[in-house]
């Protein structure tokens, strides 16, 4: 566990002295605020048609503003996951630093743990902003804080899952480039599986729509914790994790 | 402290490393020597625990690499070829990690990385971002980390490569000051270096052993008998080599003499006398009686270049013997001499 929490301090670490850590911050900073102003805009102008036309329709904050929003948070990391993990592997491996954390004695699964957690912590910081701009909401309105706080849960679950995979496919290759174009199109197939379901309903078409990760967000977004979704995130976790650790263990074989 | 027995690295179609064997006795320098692609890498890496053997055993500190890595890893210090710094960290706060790493905390730990900044001679450079650093610092910084945890095996791959010449000097002191705390195998293609910093040479050539024993040794072995290089020059011009070989075979103690090459009226000879007699000042009465010009006389020992050459190079001239590649050869007396 020690060794784990040296490794991802060090990614954090290396994550914040350079400008990576803030300009992913600064970009999703921006991205989601601008969405976030969006929804209020759609959000303030319905309600005053409603007010004009005199329906007193019930404007709800968590079902108008937030489940949507965090949909969208759960899309938008789809693009910023290939950029915080790219480095992961590739980097080592390209400087020659794998040779260290590989000679030191600590195990391959204890480097891996530790470089997924320091990727998700960074990832925790962008949900921050989200949070910051949701807070406006509690303090001008009345929202429910419980599916705000289990559809948190779930864009967490989602993202490590997709890190983990990013973490595996940052060890395949030296160079950061390809490591962050391949998870970049992993990441957008696993978005877009989904679409099979919408015109096909053969076996293999719902088993590929099922690997989708937007549709078991869908849940979380409605303020559900559904198990069966939460242990399809877990079981891609541990997929991926388990693959990294099987990919370590090649590039000892080969190399 | 260190012993290989048979060590075999395969990769798809090649053998990088082809059953060696060697022990590293404890507190030893073992130089490594090998022309590029030898194999010198992938075995300090089979050693380090970086990569797994395919056949034999290597066993450090006690350790077996395959068995009980992280028992190994803990007692080992390495250098990769390319010190493996993050550009984007300060000299301490990269060696307070690999301490962490190393199983180092708290003011044992603050306690090694000012020692090892001492003893490498890194202090000054203690608060700037490694990507900014000189080479020679790197390689200062890279060998600190190797040793930040007292390590009983220190291995380092080619840690003057790249270094200006007096930056590889303090490091070999740095190495040789290292002996004895540690067991240190070094390797390297740069010659003298060994000759300067090691006991002992394990040399390795297309991933087999060649040869193992110490500096002093491997020179007696590769001399065999003593001999000595005469260069022979008539006062007016033709000098007939037989003439001159005659003469200087009448020499008491002289075994035989071999003409080496001969241009225009010098002529070079290898003179081989038996063990034990010093011939060198009747050959030079001999020559000088005989009215010729004595222009150089000195012993053959050889220098660790050429028995490396000639261990490295005896199967490829073996063959190359057969076939005509005679032009070659002539050169030869004439690189020594300026070497000389």
């Amino acid at each position: 566990m020690r060794n784990v929490w040296i490794i991802c301090r060090k990614e954090l670490y290396s994550y914040f002295v350079s400008p990576v850590a803030y300009l992913l911050l600064t970009m999703f900073g921006l991205i989601f605020g601008f969405f976030f102003w969006n929804a209020i805009a759609v959000f303030v102008v319905e309600g005053m048609e409603m007010q004009m036309r005199g329906q007193s329709f019930p404007m709800n904050l968590n079902e108008q503003i937030i489940r949507p929003l965090l949909q969208n948070v759960s899309v938008i990391g789809l693009f910023f996951i290939p950029m915080i993990t790219m480095r992961l592997f590739a980097e080592e491996k390209r400087t020659g630093t794998i040779e260290l954390l590989a000679t030191s004695p600590i195990r391959d699964l204890e480097i891996i743990v530790g470089k997924w957690l320091a990727a998700l912590i960074l990832y925790s910081c962008m949900l921050l902003f989200t949070a910051l701009n949701f807070a406006f909401l509690f303090k001008y309105g009345n929202p429910d804080w419980k599916p705000l706080v289990i559809g948190y849960l779930g864009l967490l679950l989602q993202a490590g899952a997709l890190l983990a995979i990013g973490t595996f496919i940052s060890t395949l290759t030296k160079n950061q480039i390809i490591a962050g174009a391949a998870t970049f199109g992993v990441c957008l197939l696993l978005w877009v599986l989904e679409w099979v379901g919408g015109y096909e309903t053969a076996a293999w078409a719902r088993v590929l729509a099922y690997l989708s990760v937007i549709t078991h967000f869908e849940s979380f977004g409605r303020g559900v914790i559904d198990f069966k979704d939460t242990v399809f995130y877990i079981t891609l976790i541990f997929l991926g994790l388990f693959f990294t650790a099987r990919s370590m263990e090649s590039l000892r074989w080969r190399s | 402290m260190i012993k290989v027995k048979e060590l075999t690295k395969r990769y798809a179609r090649t053998v990088a490393v082809d059953q060696i064997s060697f022990e590293v006795a404890k507190g030893q320098i073992v130089g490594f020597l090998g022309p590029n692609g030898a194999g010198k890498t992938t075995t300090m890496r089979m050693l380090t625990c970086f990569l797994p053997p395919s056949a034999g055993t290597a066993n450090v500190a006690g350790f077996d690499v395959l068995e009980q890595p992280l028992e190994v890893k803990k007692r080992i210090g390495y250098l990769p070829e390319t010190p493996p710094i993050y550009p984007e960290m300060e000299t301490t706060e990269y060696l307070k990690f690999v301490g962490k790493l190393k199983d180092l905390s708290g003011a044992d730990l603050q306690k090694r990385v000012d020692y090892v900044c001492g003893r490498c001679a890194i202090a000054d450079v203690k608060t700037r971002l490694l990507g900014k650093l000189s080479k020679g610092y790197r390689q200062r910084v890279g060998l600190a980390q190797a040793i930040i945890h007292n390590p009983d095996v220190l291995i380092l791959d080619e840690p003057t490569a790249g270094l200006d010449p007096k930056q590889i000097n303090e490091t070999r002191d740095l190495i040789k000051s290292l002996a004895g705390d540690h067991t240190i195998i070094l390797s390297t293609h740069i010659l003298p270096e060994v000759e300067q910093t090691c006991e002992q040479v394990i040399i390795i050539n297309k991933g087999k052993l060649v040869a193992t024993d110490s500096v002093r040794n491997l020179q007696a072995r590769a001399r065999g008998a003593e001999s000595v290089m005469v260069e022979v020059a008539g006062r007016n011009g033709n000098l007939e080599a037989p003439i001159v070989q005659h003469r200087l075979e009448q020499v008491s103690g002289v075994s035989r003499a071999v003409c080496k090459q001969q241009v225009d009226s010098r002529v070079f000879f290898e003179v081989e006398s038996q063990k034990g007699r010093l011939v060198r000042g009747d050959l030079a009465r001999a020559v000088v009686e005989a009215g010729w010009d004595l222009n150089e006389l000195r012993p053959a020992a050889m220098s660790l270049e050429e028995i490396f050459l000639q261990l490295t190079q005896s199967e490829a001239s073996a063959e190359a013997e057969k076939t005509p590649a005679q032009e070659s050869k002539p050169e030869q007396p004439k690189l020594q001499e300026s070497k000389s």
